[in-house]
């Protein structure tokens, strides 16, 4: 149940204005009937008869105590919340986020052990589902984290993980608030990955695959960790795939049977078909690559994306279990590298940057390497959350992408001619100048011209007889003018209501608009400062 | 051993309270208490002088006052810090054991051990036995070890649409997340970073009214990117946006702005408007503040056009030439041309009366005839008791063309006719009852219709067809009926100061301009509210129009426009009046924050004059 906005503020609560919160009678009488009520009843008492046995100081009844601690589930209002696993799905955002939060926080303090165990857990098998089901889609770089997001069953699921750094616990939040949210969830996202591990015939709790695989590792893990913890790590390492209770007998490959769907035309057949097919070179957008990453890289994030994606990573083996391969490992095609320069380059493989990986992700395409290349200024990263609509403002950056999906590849042309442009400098920049004040010029006469026209007919009396051709132009202005006219006139016949909101759509509107133009200014004026100081570079280097 | 000298053993001592004596000594006598008659004063003397007050007691037994001795001070202190009352007595000497300290040769008891000290308890056995029994059969089973563990099963196996809860299909989902822009990125494209007005602008924001709540920022690589320190935070917010914030659906009005704009039909299949500015008089000087056009109702004939400085001016419209100017020796306030076709006549307000007078001009059997229609007149016998009084003009005014002067006791207002251009009313400003006054031409006697003012009375108005007469207050439009002398309506117009009103020809309908910008138009049949009001104006309304033939209306505003309207009125009364606004013509200056002072149309085309602050009067055909 949610608190309920009350339609008199100020009757309901009894005169005072003050803010509060209000739920309704019914619900509360819902909550009432709740069998979980009874349990936390159970807990109450317990909690009391613990506390007398300490102030008795009875050890023993306080262990019998502590052995029968009643505990209760949740399972019931999972279910009761979200009736379907679509509903589950769709809320998966948020339990994604908090299990993720949670399990970075330390092991002590501010919750339970358990609990960070369990998030952790859950997190590590929810993105080992997503790399055993190549869903997906979207990877951002922020800096509040790092957002993903996941085509699970359909339904866009987005998260967001911290970077891995030590939290500073703020002082003024309820952490108990959290905790409570993150029982709930934990449940949920328990139930949702057996049930999506269930879906792709994978076993729950996952199990790496190839036995022999771990049978070769337990002595090397027990270098880092106890062995029950191994496991964990292990399948945290997110370089095994998982096992199957059915052998993967390429059912993959099984063909979809196509069910043309009546009333769909052969061009929105052809469309579909596309995208489906869009989709599955995305999915195998790594296939065949062997990456490598060096220490300073965010492991865990990468290592996701690209094994999500089909290629295969490994790293340093005193970094993590699970490395698989070396550095010297000649088969390596790309290494990600996070620092100016790299000491010893080996022939035959990219060193790049990680923004590489993800920007690729993202553009759904392998892009050119140079722009990544280790010590290069880097291409802003730009969000793919962001759907440009008409009128917005569109970054060039974006620009050159949607070209580039489209396969052409402007990037080299427009490099060219950046540099030819470079090349020409200056005569070219002030032809431009030139022409556009031209045109502004014209504009403006132009625009003249229209006023005066204006002015004699509305004298009504035109003294001077102008060509006729300026008449045409006149006609046209004038039946646009006659246009806006009426259509001046028709909204001041609306009503007081539509009015209003006929503004506030215009407002909006016209603030939008003002804000795009904001941007490009701004970007222009950027652009002709690098531009300058290139110049200068140049010409300092000339000299 | 202590001395008995009372007897009378282990009693409360109270039950002797109210005897003199306090018990019996041994021979068997009473013994008396001692006699005390001390009172406060003296216990106090006491207490400050005898030295050993403190160690005096009443002994209760005899009554007599005891000195302790040393000892028995001594005791009492002892006792009283917890201590033995022996002095002597030494409660930490060493303690002896009473068996082990000397050993001795025989035991102290001989007594052979038990036999139930060597075979197995039966009780235990019957305990025991019972509990084994209990396991083998199963009763009692180990202690489970916890496990935390949660464990997890399909629980959507069965799925059953219809168990679904009637209260969940009113569940509204919690809205996602937003998600970032390019603006949240790491390496944002560079027009995303805030320059430094705007960083501090964001700075002085209050964090609930950021539009972002972060400040983008820019890092060269990966490695660089620290920690965001609300993060915490904000999953935080979030928790308590879930459950804290009231969910209900908003209606989220998604319409095309365009869809909002009434359909209505375009003004060019509403001509004939005007819609051009073609006659502009040259601005006086000194500039006239209160020029009124009023077409006459002939079609080639001047318009008269009163003004502040002193004169009433004639124009043909068709030639646009100022006929005759009438100095009038004071402020014209308003002008009305006699609607009557047969007669030739303007009302004219100057300062405290009303001229009658005859223009002179066009047909020249009209004017005549209208002299002689004034001239006769016969006075009545008996003299009546007139609130004004009706003057007939001078020689030299007269051939100025002013043949009757109604004089009033204080400055008029407004000067309008009746249909039949016989009767015409005069708005003195005044507070008193004597506001509105009726006049009667051919009898020239006068009357005071209102017993009571009912507040300041802006204009009036005489019904164009029945004996209805239109009274504009502040707020309210009141409506006599003249024949039977009573009130018929009270129309409110929804305004805060009404400025003007025109009545539709027809009769049904009038317009309400008023200073708060709002024009109200009643339909008299259907209530005495506003069928409508127009807010079409940005500034307060001085004037409205009706047109006497088109379906047209005009009004003009302070903000030197004249809004010209479409005003249809159906014949059929189910029908509603249809407003179209068809027309906005510009061309006042705006001079002291007044625009169009005055609008009137041509009573035969579809042409509005208006006047100005600016000193002008304009034609638009």
């Amino acid at each position: 149940i949610y608190p309920h906005e009350p339609k008199h503020k100020k009757k309901v609560n009894k005169g005072s204005t003050a803010p509060r919160t209000f739920y309704l009678l019914k619900d509360i009488k819902f909550l009432l009937h709740e069998p979980i009520v009874n349990k936390f009843r159970e807990y109450k008492v317990f909690v009391r008869k613990l506390r007398k046995a300490y102030g008795k100081s009875e050890w023993s009844t306080v262990d019998r105590l502590k052995d029968n601690k009643p505990t209760y589930k949740l399972d019931h209002i999972v279910k009761e919340r979200y009736p379907t696993f679509i509903d589950a799905l769709r809320d998966l955002d948020d339990a994604l986020s908090m299990c993720f939060l949670f399990s970075t926080f330390p092991r002590t303090g501010k919750c339970h052990v358990q609990t960070v165990q369990l998030c952790r857990r859950l997190a590590v098998e929810f993105l080992n589902y997503v790399i055993a089901s190549r869903s997906l889609r979207k990877v951002f770089l922020s800096i509040k984290g790092i957002y993903y997001q996941a085509e699970v069953l359909g339904q866009p699921v987005t998260w967001i993980t911290p970077y891995t750094f030590a939290h500073d616990h703020p002082t003024d939040v309820d952490y108990r608030v959290m905790a409570t949210f993150t029982e709930f969830y934990t449940t949920l996202l328990g139930f949702v990955n057996f049930r999506l591990y269930q879906s792709l015939n994978l076993h729950y709790p996952p199990k790496i695959d190839g036995q022999a695989d771990v049978e070769l590792k337990p002595a090397e893990g027990k270098d880092y960790a106890m062995d029950s913890e191994s496991y964990l790590e292990k399948l945290s390492a997110l370089s095994a795939s998982l096992a199957r209770v059915v052998a993967p007998t390429h059912e993959d490959e099984v063909e979809m049977d196509e069910f043309p769907v009546e009333g769909e035309t052969a061009e929105q057949m052809d469309a579909r078909k596309k995208e489906q097919e869009a989709l599955e070179k995305h999915k195998k957008l790594f296939e065949g690559l062997r990456f490598f990453l060096n220490r300073e890289v965010p492991r865990e994030p990468l290592a996701f994306i690209i094994r999500c994606f089909g290629g295969q990573v490994s790293w340093d083996k005193s970094l993590c279990i699970g490395a698989t391969y070396d550095v010297r490992d000649p088969s390596i095609t790309h290494q990600i590298v996070d620092r100016p320069q790299v000491g010893k380059q080996v022939v035959g493989r990219y060193y790049l940057q990680p923004q590489w990986v993800f920007d690729s992700v993202n553009a759904k395409l392998c892009l050119p390497v140079a722009d990544y290349f280790p010590g290069v200024l880097l291409p802003p990263h730009l969000s793919p959350f962001v759907t440009e609509q008409e009128g917005d403002y569109v970054p060039p950056e974006k620009l050159k992408l949607l070209a580039m999906q489209r396969g052409e590849n402007p990037d080299e042309e427009s490099e060219e001619e950046e540099e030819e442009e470079e090349e020409e400098e200056d005569d070219n920049d002030k032809e431009e100048e030139e022409e556009e004040d031209e045109s502004e010029k014209e504009e403006e006469m132009k625009l003249k011209k229209m006023e005066e026209q204006k002015t004699q007919s509305n004298k009504g009396l035109p003294v001077k007889v102008t060509a006729g051709k300026l008449r045409l132009e006149d006609k046209q202005r004038l039946e646009q003018e006659q246009q806006s006219e009426e259509k001046r006139l028709a909204i001041m016949m609306m009503k007081k209501r539509e009015k209003y909101l006929y503004k506030k759509i215009m407002f909006g509107k016209k603030r939008k608009v003002r804000e795009a133009n904001k941007l490009a200014a701004k970007r222009k004026a950027h652009d002709t400062a690098v531009k300058e100081e290139k110049k200068k570079s140049k010409k300092a280097r000339r000299a | 051993l202590q001395d008995i000298r009372n007897t009378v053993g282990n009693i409360p001592m109270e039950w002797y309270q109210d005897f003199p004596h306090v018990g019996y000594n041994l021979d068997g006598k009473k013994i008396y208490k001692p006699i005390r008659n001390k009172d406060e004063l003296d216990m106090f003397l006491e207490k400050m002088e005898n030295p050993d007050y403190w160690r005096t007691v009443q002994d209760k037994m005899t009554g007599a006052d005891i000195k302790l001795t040393d000892e028995q001070v001594d005791l009492v202190h002892r006792l009283q810090r917890g201590q033995f009352g022996d002095v002597r007595f030494d409660p930490y000497e060493p303690a002896v054991d009473f068996f082990t300290h000397e050993v001795m040769i025989h035991p102290v008891t001989n007594r052979p051990a038990d036999k139930r000290s060597f075979i197995p308890s039966l009780t235990e056995k019957e305990k025991v036995s019972k509990l084994v029994h209990a396991i083998k059969m199963g009763w009692i089973k180990p202690r489970k070890p916890k496990d935390d563990t949660p464990t997890y099963y399909d629980l959507w196996a069965h799925e059953d649409p219809n168990s679904i809860l009637g209260r969940h299909k009113m569940h509204v989902p919690a809205p996602k997340m937003k998600l970032p822009g390019h603006e949240e990125s790491y390496n944002p494209p560079p027009e995303y970073l805030l320059s430094e007005e705007e960083k501090l602008a964001w700075e002085q924001q209050e964090p609930a009214e950021r539009k972002l709540n972060f400040v983008p920022q820019q890092y060269r690589c990966l490695r660089a990117v620290p920690a965001y320190s609300r993060f915490i935070h904000e999953r935080f917010e979030r928790c308590l946006d879930l459950y804290l914030c009231p969910r209900q659906r908003k209606m989220r009005v998604n319409v095309d702005p365009e869809d909002l704009i009434p359909k209505l039909p375009k003004p060019r299949d509403l001509q004939p408007f005007p819609t051009t500015q073609a006659l502009v008089t040259e601005p006086r000087q000194p500039p006239a503040r209160r020029p009124c056009p009023c077409p006459c109702p002939w079609l080639t004939l001047p318009c008269p056009a009163g003004s502040d400085d002193c004169t009433v001016r004639f124009w043909e419209v068709c030639t646009a030439r100022c006929m005759k100017t009438l100095p009038v020796g004071g402020v014209v306030k308003s002008v009305a041309w006699n609607p009557n076709p047969t007669v030739c006549l303007v009302a004219i307000c100057v300062e405290q009366s009303v001229l009658l007078v005859n223009p002179c001009l066009g047909d020249k059997l009209l004017y005549g005839a209208t002299d002689q229609l004034l001239e006769s007149y016969v006075a009545p016998e008996e003299e009546r008791v007139q609130p004004v009084q009706w003057v007939t003009a001078t020689m030299e005014e007269h051939s100025k063309g002013v043949r009757l002067v109604v004089q009033h006791s204080k400055a008029v207002k407004q000067v309008t006719w009746h249909g039949k251009g016989d009767y015409f009313a005069s708005v003195v400003s005044d507070n008193s009852n004597m506001q509105v006054l009726i006049h009667q031409t051919s009898k020239r006697w006068s009357q005071n219709p209102f017993r009571k003012s009912k507040g300041l009375v802006q204009c009036v108005l005489f019904h164009p067809i029945r004996p209805y007469f239109f009274v504009a207050t502040q707020r309210y439009v009141r409506v006599y009926n003249l024949l039977k002398q009573e009130l018929t309506k009270k129309l409110m117009t929804n305004c805060k100061w009404v400025s003007s009103m025109a009545i539709h020809p027809g009769g049904d309908n009038i317009i309400c301009g008023s200073y708060d910008s709002k024009l109200a138009w009643f339909d008299l049949d259907l209530s005495t509210r506003p069928y409508q009001m127009l807010r079409h104006h940005k500034k307060a309304l001085r004037s409205v129009a009706f047109h006497k033939h088109y379906p047209l209306f005009a009004s003009g505003s302070d903000d030197g426009t004249v809004i010209v309207c479409h005003g249809m009125v159906y014949n059929d009364l189910l029908q509603n009046p249809l407003l179209v606004p068809v027309k906005v013509l510009k061309g006042h200056a705006m001079t002291l924050d007044l625009g169009v002072l005055d609008v009137l149309f041509h009573p035969t085309q579809p042409w509005v004059f208006s006047s100005g602050a600016d000193g002008t009067v304009r034609l638009y055909t």
